[in-house]
């Protein structure tokens, strides 16, 4: 227990214009489970790829067996007996276990002709499968394996590097709880065998289950750690959060308004057993907070139509939306501007203008042909409410910045008559400037009566914007918190959720 | 935009003009008036798979679709005795259920459009040989569609009527493709079906409207080339014209990935193909040798073509970062 593997020295990453880290520490004994957990872009993921090789450190050194270095390559990572089960799975679906577990490194014969010695191969991981206990075989093709079955094949993967240090990055975020209970009994059996492994999770409990340690991370530092006896739910939310946050708040104009979007029953196909229910009226900002894959995106989809609903129903003002298509929804006015703009947001190889009048093109068509003159009126309208920095409306928007970009988005909805605008990560990868412009077209947006739906896995973004918010956990809404409620523990408290979500809400 | 297309001119008029020093018989009435009756017929459809290409789609099965079609219009027309003007909107029409189908396949089942076109392009080559018991079919003694023949074959002057139709198209194409709301939601979602679909545009209609208007020409085409045949043969009627199409379209500036192309190049992309055929014969290059050139002349293009892009792309990403960079002081201060 207290041979000491591996030692992260005052690491930092910088990008520009962004800390990532600065001045982590963080150390591994042998055959001990470290648990690491932080916010969504505490650092954790940095760290971990750093430890990886796949990313370098600005600063700061990485011991391992007492020999300094001052970044790792995935190679040299590797060789160091340390190994990743990554939250998105990298097998081979079309391989069978083995193949798998010994990819780039099968056993050979027959010389020139390369041929693998199929008998070899399975011989090798036959025990590393064994190891873990599995209730498969080196034979089984791993589509025909499930999610945690899936996982165990990494972690064999993982042992067969003869890996000292596992780090596993939320792994139970797609498992059943038997499943987990499985992964959590395997977690101690490599411990007892000396293996170590660095337990990155959101879920606290899973932490408290298996952690001899917990490091904690909060914007890309270090802000403390708990041993065995010390690890505890709130001791690990206190550290969590605490920081300061710059008061973003714009209050509205005036109170929200009559009528609104209402979500009755609806169930994504993320979660099929949940239901979500919610309501939003004109004129509010609502933050929709909650970790990272509880469901939040799949419940905008939803109601956007771009994912087909299993259930519920959706009313605006009263009046019934049709679920599962995009063209009702933007018909009854409400818009969605998605998580990934790049992809889903913009055509990038289209011009302002034409990515500005996507949505509404029959508007601005006489005889189903386009009027060109009245369409760049309209774009360039938006682009100088919207601020957009280009020369002008007919530069591609590939060219532009993420802010620029997502005004654009934001300029094709507003050239329409939102009754609904959802918000999915505003503002992720935008820079400051334009953030608080963003912040304030949303106000503005509200103030003329439109209800607002902002998802965002920044803290400082969903306490500071929203006038109210809905926090969900694991695909349903684990509570509802005002503006007088609002502080990153009820916020963090209702995420984590599972049994603490009757906890008394703290009045901030 | 348009530099593609002047550049396709361009390398057109040089390879005419060079032919025609080398064989002044090039540019004789008579052998540009049968140039433009080829690059009239393998225009048509050409235009068709180039719609298709820019969904990001593929069309392979035109070539035996004009076998099938050629085949069911000679038999409605000679054997049943129809009269021209149904035997016409039968096979027209004919086309446009074959190209629809494989836009639901491709659309609903989510099918490839390789594998789908493929398939119809065994599929109708087959029929179409079993149709006629592999025999060739011809017009016979038929009579009653002098006017429909006049149509498809005569000439104007010394325009061939088939290279007028063909304008025609382009035109009305050109003003659907890059004028209407079809055309827009065409190229949004060639280039980013997702984000098209993220916009409320109904993609899945779209793109199968674009496989229809494919078998539309094609069915079109297929008229065209039983009269300039005279008679059709169902093993090699329209063997390889697909690959003649997609070639046209290629080398007319469409990219395979979607979202990519125009009229006027498809156009001039049959016209370039249609001459690298014609020097061809007019300067006594073996005929065997014909894909040879055509292939060799559309790799250099595509290769020519890959420059430019990247130094575009280039260009792009060095007019952005300056943006930024003079963008960034203002938003500061702001």
């Amino acid at each position: 227990m207290t041979e000491q593997l591996l030692e992260l020295h005052a690491i930092s990453k910088t990008y520009p214009g962004v800390t990532a880290l600065s001045g982590v520490s963080l150390t591994v004994h042998r055959g001990e489970v470290l648990g690491l957990i932080g916010e969504n872009g505490a650092g954790k993921s940095t760290l971990m790829k750093i430890l990886g090789g796949v990313v370098a450190p600005s600063d700061g050194t990485i011991v391992i067996d007492g020999v300094e270095h001052a970044s790792l390559t995935v190679k040299s990572s590797t060789a160091a007996g340390i190994a990743f089960v990554h939250q998105e799975l990298n097998l081979f679906e079309n391989l069978d276990v083995a193949s798998n577990v010994l990819i780039g490194r099968e056993p050979r014969f027959g010389g020139f002709m390369n041929l693998i010695d199929q008998a070899a191969l399975r011989k090798r991981v036959k025990p590393l499968l064994d190891r873990l206990g599995v209730d498969f075989g080196v034979n089984a093709l791993v589509e025909d394996l499930s999610i945690a079955q899936r996982q165990m094949v990494e972690i064999a993967k993982a042992l067969s590097y003869d890996a000292r240090v596992i780090i596993m990055d939320e792994p139970t975020s797609s498992l059943t709880l038997t499943e987990t209970e499985r992964l959590l009994k395997v977690i101690g059996e490599l411990r007892q065998s000396g293996v170590s492994v660095i337990y990155i999770s959101h879920r606290l409990s899973e932490v408290m289950a298996c952690a001899d340690r917990v490091v904690v991370l909060r914007d890309g530092q270090r802000v403390g750690q708990l041993d065995r006896g010390a690890i505890t739910h709130d001791a690990m939310i206190r550290l969590m959060i605490g920081r300061e946050l710059k008061s973003l708040y714009i209050p509205p104009k005036a109170a929200p308004r009559e009528g609104g979007l209402v979500v009755d029953d609806l169930v994504t196909t993320a979660f099929s057993n949940t239901k979500v229910s919610f309501a939003i009226h004109r004129g509010e900002i609502v933050g929709l907070a909650g970790l990272v894959g509880c469901g939040r995106t799949e419940v905008a989809q939803a109601i956007f139509g771009v994912d087909p609903a299993l259930g519920g129903r959706v009313t605006i003002d009263g009046k019934p939306v049709k679920l599962g298509d995009v063209h009702s929804a933007i018909a009854s006015g409400i818009y969605l501007a998605p998580e990934d703009r790049k992809r889903s947001g913009l055509v990038l190889d289209l011009p302002i203008v034409e990515n500005v009048t996507l949505a509404s093109l029959p508007r601005y068509a006489r005889l189903t042909l386009v009027d060109g003159a009245q369409e760049h009126k309209v774009a360039e309208e938006q682009s100088r409410k919207l601020k957009i920095k280009a020369p002008n409306v007919d530069t591609v928007a590939l060219t532009l910045s993420g802010g620029n970009q997502q005004k654009i988005v934001l300029g094709k909805w507003m050239s329409m008559q939102p009754n609904v605008v959802i918000f999915d990560e505003p503002t992720r990868g935008i820079d400051v400037g334009a953030k608080s412009e963003i912040y304030a077209l949303m106000r503005e947006l509200a103030d003329s009566g439109v209800a607002i739906l902002m998802i965002s896995s920044d803290m400082e973004e969903v306490l500071g914007v929203s006038d109210r918010m809905i926090v969900m956990h694991e695909g349903h809404v684990s509570g509802l918190l005002d503006r007088n409620q609002f502080s990153e523990h009820n916020v963090l408290t209702l995420a984590v959720g599972g049994t603490i979500q009757q906890e008394a809400i703290e009045h901030a | 935009m348009l530099r593609k297309e002047l550049g396709l001119f361009l390398l057109i008029l040089i390879i005419g003009a060079i032919t025609a020093v080398l064989n002044p018989q090039f540019i004789s009435q008579i052998n540009l008036s049968n140039l433009a009756n080829q690059i009239g017929l393998f225009g048509l459809f050409a235009i068709g798979v180039g719609v298709v290409i820019i969904t990001g789609g593929i069309e392979l099965s035109v070539g035996s679709m004009l076998a099938l079609l050629g085949i069911i219009f000679l038999d409605l027309l000679i054997n049943h005795e129809l009269a021209w003007p149904i035997a016409l909107l039968i096979t027209v029409g004919g086309g446009v259920i074959l190209g629809t189908i494989h836009g639901l396949l491709v659309t609903q089942l989510r099918l490839q459009p390789f594998v789908v076109t493929l398939c119809g392009l065994l599929i109708y080559r087959g029929l179409a040989r079993y149709y006629t018991a592999d025999s060739t079919a011809g017009f016979g003694y038929g009579s009653g569609y002098e006017t429909l023949e006049w149509l498809v074959s005569g000439r104007v002057g010394v325009v061939p009527n088939a290279f007028i139709f063909f304008v025609i198209v382009c035109l009305i194409m050109s003003v659907v493709l890059h004028k209407s709301v079809f055309g827009r939601y065409l190229f949004a979602v060639g280039k980013n079906e997702e984000a098209a679909r993220f916009s409320g545009i109904p993609t899945r209609l779209v793109i199968t409207a674009a496989y229809s208007i494919a078998g539309l020409l094609t069915g079109m085409s297929a008229i065209f080339f039983v009269f300039y045949t005279q008679s059709v043969s169902p093993s090699a009627h329209g063997n390889f014209y697909e690959l003649y199409a997609v070639a046209a379209a290629v080398l007319g500036g469409c990219s395979l990935r979607g979202g990519e192309g125009s009229i006027l190049g498809i156009f001039l992309g049959t016209v370039l193909l249609q001459v690298l055929q014609n020097l061809v014969n007019m300067l006594g290059i073996p005929s065997s040798l014909n894909y040879t050139v055509m292939g060799a002349v559309i790799m250099l293009g595509v290769i020519a073509d890959r420059e430019l892009q990247r130094r575009r792309m280039h260009k792009i990403m060095l007019d952005s970062a300056a943006a930024r960079a003079a963008g960034k002081p203002a938003s500061a201060a702001g």
